[in-house]
């Protein structure tokens, strides 16, 4: 598309993102320092992706999670959250455990859909080690099978005080 | 008997007494006799030097047995001044070597040819007439190839290496000869002083430029002429690759000096663009196989070129803006490649003591087996830090002051008057930039990959820190670098003093001033901002640390994978690799890849082998099929010389008839 | 002079402290509003920074003081470059021109810094992004050389304030081409140089395609906090050199309160507005490949090389 297409084109679409939803209430006993800022570090320790189009959502245009404050990483260093779809397949649960050491202090654990918080559809299967609660600790669950943008964006929000 | 004169006898005193010393003493003391009285050498080398620099007189005259008159030594302020250099580098280099030296480098040959490769590093720049500066050459070449010839017996490349320094040294010896021939037709005698007064314009002094320039080019190892330095560098012993590198290439960038300044000034404005043409390639060319060299030193040597040539920019830029008439960027320009001159000798022997201390403690010199010394050799590390900072012309180095004050006077280069010049400095000045950058790429990859992060190889990971000697000398190298850098006014006054220019002194706390084209540069003033600027972040930091201490863990960050093992770090050949690919063309970088398949299978494969190679181009483009030429003349000359005594004697008979009859004519 | 000298340097350090961030949030809101979502605020950078100086620093197994000492060296080095830049005003030390290759020394020490960050990390990311971002840096160092060196032709010195100062007095030689095309050059090596599309995308969570994030995978706590921090300020400071080049009116010419104020506002104006217009054309550019970087540099080079020889021939004229 040529430069004067694109710029018409934004200029058309405007504003995309839906209009902030009230902040929940109730802190769960976060840390003080990652109010207003929360990096994320997404691992999918096995899942069937769902939940990954789910967050990419999330942080698309429409409910845009940025503007809570948090902002997905690349490196577990950079990162104050780690962020875990699926089950943990036998491969993955190592890489897992990895990951969330190799994060600095302070910080925590969102387990996201059913997969990761018990097993979900693939209970019992023979490449699967357990949900995440069982291989690092959780400090919050996001349900759903996959759960909505707003149910992730609900819980980045607890995190960040936005 | 002045200073200058007791120097000089002292100098040749000292040569007996250290090679009495080779000769007699026990192998076990021989080294730190020996090595203490070549110490000696090269310090009262450098004493007469800065006696010669600060205007003394005396003349030395050794009455030869060879029918070549006397060597005459009577050096002047710009002899006065490599004098100093050299004696410098010579002596931290044999400090260094006294414990270093093992096996055949510790053996009286060696030890002899030593002291006399820094007499004649001495003689050269101190020669007052053309005999007596070709002999001293001759001198300094035999000695610096006995030198390299130390290790010949376990090491091929070491043999191949002399053989190739042998030729080119002899082929500069020939230039060289053939040059001050012509300007001692020209002058009537051979003394300098008769030299001088060849008008500078005349079609015997450009001839005899061009010769000269040639020999004292292929010394200093400027490309084309450049090939035996990346071979005979890294196989010599470190300590007199130290001394090669930083001292003995400055005797080409005297002789250019020499030439220009002293016994043919006031040359045409294509003198300077020859210079300035050769210089930029051999900048260019130089860094650029630096940056993709693996092998340590043959890094290093490469590095020298580039430096070499980016000296002969400076002097091409000084001599072109002179023969325009402009005197001030002139002679900041040439007061640019004597603190080259100084820069580069002080950061490339650290570079090549620390190289040798690498070699000595894990017996490699490939940078893709070291890795993670700098936890096992602090000093070293150091060292060659600051040795590597220097090279990559950072503040506050000596190589960061000589490349601020070489771009100052091209950048100042009024260049309005003529097109020439107008177009010449640009290119200069782009030259030099983006050398600059490349050096900077070459150095903190050899610098990183060897020093940083973990090791390669078992080389590296048995690595332990050198002796005390070695890192004293390290230290004193280094120490240098920082000095000059903090402190360049005494040395730009000493350069002005040497070549007689105008507009350069010292500012400030020792800063350094070219007030001729209104630059200056106070790094103490520099150092001191940079400190008051970091000193808050570092207090922040430091409370930080205590408020949330550091936590050590086992490892790093790699996409919690199960392998992390060291041979996934980049190499120093994978880290060259987009600038090898960017300038394809002028590396030809040879690529192989070898694929064995498993047993009759054409999909199976049981192993892939990739083998790169960047060669010299140089070499392979025009020595290679020059040398192969030459060999077929040869064959085809042996059809002259047979064996058979018939034809011999029909040769005499018909050269008899010949002679006779050209005389009956 | 040099209480009016180190007063502005204080002024310069602290206002880009603190305004780099800001400058990054605005790039940041910029790049948000034109893809139709919402933006975290331009106040966020620093929030993000002050949650990683709470945060701990690990230092893994087989990497060195480097790791520790590099991030505060690269803070120092930008903020001795914000000192040396006129971005507030062109009063500078007696013994400290501004220089421009003192400059461009200095900044490469932080290039450098961040170099060696990447290797001592012993990974192969870090190699990779260290190696890729020194390639850049040799081949951007002629542009940014060849194209200051142009603008110093007019003026007869390489130092930064006098040429500021020279283009305040004669409007003209702002608008001349030989400017025009010494600025085009300097902005492509200024984008190549502080890591922005299209050479690199700053944002980009795929290794094999960056070039500063790989070299900072390793860092954590406050050693990232200060590698982000002085890789803003050396983005704020190049681009305010790029607008003081520019628009140097409003730039203060001795150190008096009214015109550091003024110098200030002009400051955050220019950072401003090439800083939108940085993100705006980030949003319509794709990242190139990194072996076609090579190619853009030279273009930039050719640029500078034709912006020096012009201005010869136009002296000389």
């Amino acid at each position: 598309m040529s430069l004067i297409g694109l710029v018409r084109l934004i200029r058309r679409t405007g504003r995309v993102a839906e209009a902030a939803p009230p902040l929940p209430e109730g802190s769960l006993g976060r840390p003080a320092s990652l109010a207003g800022s929360v990096q994320v570090r997404h691992v999918d320790a096995g899942s069937c992706n769902g939940c990954e189009v789910e967050i990419a959502a999330a942080f698309g245009p429409v409910y845009d999670a940025e503007r809570y404050g948090a902002r997905l990483v690349a490196s577990p260093r950079h990162a104050d959250l780690v962020l875990v779809t699926g089950v943990v397949t036998r491969n993955m649960a190592q890489p897992l455990r990895r990951t969330v050491e190799a994060t600095p202090r302070p910080r925590m654990v969102i387990a996201v859909g059913d997969c990761a918080r018990n097993c979900g559809v693939f209970a019992g299967a023979y490449g699967v080690a357990g949900a995440v609660g069982d291989v690092v600790d959780v400090d919050l669950e996001v349900p759903g099978c996959p759960p909505e943008p707003d149910a992730i964006v609900r819980a980045l929000r607890q995190v960040t005080g936005r | 008997m002045t200073l200058v004169l007791g120097g000089l006898l002292a100098q040749l005193a000292l040569t007996c007494v250290a090679v009495a010393a080779a000769v007699f003493v026990v192998p076990k003391r021989r080294a730190l006799v020996a090595g203490a009285a070549v110490v000696g050498i090269a310090m009262a080398g450098a004493v007469t030097g800065v006696f010669a620099l600060s205007g003394g007189h005396g003349s030395l005259t050794v009455p030869m047995t060879l029918p070549l008159g006397p060597v005459v030594l009577a050096p002047d302020r710009l002899g006065g001044f490599f004098m100093v250099v050299a004696g410098l580098v010579g002596a931290v280099a044999t400090l260094y070597g006294i414990g270093y030296v093992r096996g055949p480098a510790a053996s009286r040959t060696s030890w002899s040819a030593m002291a006399l490769f820094l007499l004649a590093l001495q003689m050269v720049p101190a020669a007052a007439d053309a005999v007596s500066f070709l002999l001293c050459w001759e001198l300094m070449a035999v000695a610096s190839t006995v030198l390299l010839l130390a290790d010949h017996a376990r090491r091929a490349p070491v043999r191949s290496a002399a053989l190739w320094y042998a030729a080119m040294t002899h082929f500069s010896f020939v230039m060289l000869l053939l040059g001050f021939a012509v300007l001692a037709a020209a002058g009537d005698g051979t003394g300098f002083a008769a030299m001088a007064r060849v008008p500078a314009d005349s079609g015997a002094a450009s001839v005899a430029f061009v010769l000269l320039i040639v020999g004292f080019a292929s010394k200093a190892g400027i490309v084309p002429l450049h090939v035996w330095l990346p071979r005979a560098h890294p196989e010599a012993p470190s300590h007199v690759s130290a001394v090669m590198s930083a001292a003995m290439v400055k005797m080409g960038v005297y002789g250019a000096l020499l030439v220009s300044i002293r016994l043919l000034p006031g040359g045409p404005a294509w003198w300077g663009l020859l210079l300035i043409a050769l210089g930029a390639v051999s900048a260019l060319y130089g860094i650029l196989q630096a940056s993709v060299a693996t092998d340590l030193k043959r890094m290093l040597a490469y590095s020298t070129s580039e430096n070499i040539g980016l000296m002969y920019l400076a002097l091409g830029a000084g001599l072109l803006l002179r023969s325009y008439g402009v005197t001030e960027p002139a002679d900041s320009a040439i007061a640019a490649c004597l603190l080259l001159v100084v820069g580069h000798a002080a950061f490339k022997t650290t570079l090549f003591l620390g190289a040798g201390s690498i070699l000595h403690a894990t017996g490699e010199r490939d940078l893709d087996r070291l890795g993670g010394l700098g936890a096992r050799m602090p000093v070293t590390s150091a060292a060659f830090g600051i040795g590597a900072l220097g090279a990559a012309a950072l503040p506050i180095t000596s190589g960061f002051v000589a490349e601020w004050a070489l771009l100052q006077s091209l950048i100042h280069a009024p260049a309005t008057q003529d097109r020439l010049v107008a177009v010449v400095m640009p290119v200069a000045v782009a030259v030099v930039a983006l050398t600059a950058g490349l050096a900077l790429m070459a150095f903190v990859k050899a610098y990183g990959i060897a020093f940083l992060a973990r090791p390669r190889g078992e080389g590296a990971a048995a690595a332990h820190e050198s002796g005390l000697g070695m890192r004293v000398a390290m230290g004193i190298s280094a120490s240098t670098v920082v000095v000059l850098g903090l402190a360049p006014g005494p040395v730009a006054r000493a350069a002005a003093a040497a070549a007689d220019l105008s507009g350069v002194g010292a500012v400030g706390w020792w800063g350094i001033d070219l007030f001729g084209i209104d630059a200056l540069l106070d790094p103490v003033a520099l150092t001191v901002l940079a400190v008051a600027l970091a000193v808050p972040v570092v207090l922040v930091s430091a409370r930080l640390a205590r408020r949330q201490p550091r936590r050590r863990v086992d490892l790093t960050w790699g996409c919690g994978g199960v392998r992390l093992s060291p041979r996934m770090q980049y190499t120093a050949t994978s880290y060259a690799e987009p600038l090898s690919r960017v300038f394809d063309d002028a590396l030809r970088p040879e690529r192989d890849v070898l694929v064995t398949h498993a047993g009759e299978s054409r999909y199976l494969v049981e192993r892939v082998q990739f083998q790169q190679n960047v060669g010299d181009i140089v070499e392979t483009t025009a020595y290679r099929p020059g040398i192969r030429w030459m060999d077929r003349v040869g064959v085809l000359a042996r059809h002259l010389q047979n064996g058979s005594i018939h034809r011999y004697l029909a040769y005499a008979f018909v050269a008899l008839l010949a002679v006779l009859v050209v005389v009956s004519l | 002079m040099n209480i009016g000298a180190a007063i502005l340097a204080t002024v310069q350090v602290t206002a880009m402290v603190i305004l780099s961030p800001i400058l990054v949030g605005l790039m940041r809101q910029v790049r948000a509003r034109m893809e139709g979502r919402v933006g975290a605020g331009v106040l966020q950078p620093w929030r993000d920074l002050r949650k990683l100086f709470a945060k701990e620093s690990l230092q893994a197994q087989g990497t060195s003081w480097v790791m520790s000492l590099g991030p505060v060296v690269l803070v120092a080095s930008s903020a001795l470059v914000c000192v040396l830049v006129p971005l507030v005003g062109t009063v500078t030390f007696p013994l400290i021109p501004d220089d421009l290759f003192v400059m461009v020394s200095v900044l490469l020490i932080g290039t450098v810094a961040l170099a060696l960050i990447g290797l001592d990390s012993g990974s192969a990311f870090g190699g990779m992004g260290s190696s890729r971002h020194m390639t850049i840096a040799a081949l951007v160092e002629p542009t940014v050389l060849v194209a200051v060196y142009a603008l110093s032709i007019p003026v007869g010195s390489s130092s930064l304030s006098l040429i500021v100062d020279a283009r305040l007095l004669d409007p003209a030689s702002v608008a001349s081409p030989v400017s025009l095309l010494a600025l085009v050059a300097l902005f492509i090596a200024v984008v190549a140089e502080t890591g922005r599309m299209p050479v690199d995308n700053p944002s980009t969570h795929l290794e094999l395609t960056m070039i500063h994030e790989a070299m900072v995978l390793e860092s954590s706590g406050r050693d990232l906090a200060w590698l982000e921090l002085g890789s803003w300020m050396r983005l704020g400071a190049l681009l305010g050199l790029v607008g003081s080049l520019l628009v140097p009116w409003g730039i203060a010419g001795d150190v008096t309160p009214l015109t550091l104020l003024v110098g200030l506002l002009m400051l955050i104006v220019k950072l401003a507005v090439l800083g939108s217009a940085l993100a705006a054309g980030e949003v319509f550019l794709a990242k190139l490949r990194l072996f076609r970087v090579p190619e853009l540099l030279a273009g930039s080079f050719v640029l500078a090389f034709l912006a020096v020889t012009a201005s010869y021939f136009v002296v000389q004229g």
